[in-house]
């Protein structure tokens, strides 16, 4: 897929070590692009759980296997779309990460973590096998130094 | 990630510094946690101020610290947490579970009241 210029795209090979060349190049990008950094920072721990997913649960951390990373501004919102070539999953069988008997669990707050962070996350499958999420988090205010979204619902 | 480890008043204090994310400060933290049970200690405390960035493996394995240290009839306790690290603790509802202290001193009091 040719690369415009308003779009970043990286692959790496599915180490976790590699996850934080990710964070850090969209923590460049979106402060380029005016976000505040307590936004990035939630932005950024939102790509890193989808990144790791990618990783872990797509591509069986087999180095093999590419793990691609497109950040792209759509309207007034950055997109980051991270793509493996996994099985894919129905992302509604993942349990509730708050539900009491699984409050002690140690695994299954990834995507959690990403509906918390950004503004909408999909799932989709990619035309020639694996997983897409895409997530969004709204760019058009540069940002509004707030907190995760289910701690202002607390609030309200 | 590093971690230091100290003592204070009967208390293992863990203090790690950094990230606590997938395959690297998780793996650290669960290390640390096990060499402070395998020295024998029970009570143990984790100073979360020099942690930038917790990921949810980072979250599940303060999860199977908690769980192991309780196991083994000990407890593990949190404090001088950054305010990111209070908001990941509260969105995930796990802040209900640790106890958490904003001070050293009041923290390692508490194991003995």
């Amino acid at each position: 897929m040719p690369v415009q210029s308003s779009q970043v795209r990286i692959s790496i090979g599915s180490r976790f070590e590699h996850i934080d060349l990710i964070q850090i190049v969209v923590d460049d990008a979106l402060a380029r692009l005016g976000l505040d950094e307590d936004s990035r920072h939630w932005v950024g721990i939102a790509v890193r759980e989808g990144v790791a997913n990618a990783i872990k649960h797509g591509n069986r951390q087999d180095p093999d296997k590419e793990v691609e990373v497109e950040l792209a501004i759509e309207d007034d919102h950055a997109v980051i779309r991270i793509e493996d070539s996994g099985e894919g999953f129905d992302p509604s069988q993942v349990e509730d990460p708050l539900a009491p008997e699984n409050l002690l669990k140690p695994n299954g707050r990834g995507i959690f973590y990403m509906k918390s962070f950004m503004d909408d996350i999909q799932y989709s499958q990619r035309p020639g096998g694996g997983t897409v999420v895409t997530l969004r988090k709204r760019i058009g205010d540069k940002g509004s130094g707030r907190g995760p979204a289910p701690r202002r619902n607390q609030e309200t | 990630m590093k971690i230091d480890t100290r003592h204070s008043g009967g208390v293992t204090i863990l203090e790690p510094k950094g990230k606590i994310t997938i395959g690297v400060g998780d793996v650290a933290l669960r290390d640390a946690v096990g060499e402070a049970l395998e020295a024998g200690s029970r009570n143990i405390l984790v100073n979360l101020g020099g942690v930038t960035t917790i990921d949810s493996s980072g979250i599940g394995e303060l999860v199977s610290a908690y769980t192991t240290v309780s196991n083994r009839g000990g407890k593990l306790k949190l404090y001088n947490l950054p305010d990111k690290v209070t908001d990941i603790l509260q969105i995930t509802q796990l802040i209900s579970v640790f106890e958490v202290f904003e001070v050293e001193d009041e923290a390692v009091a508490s194991f003995s009241a």
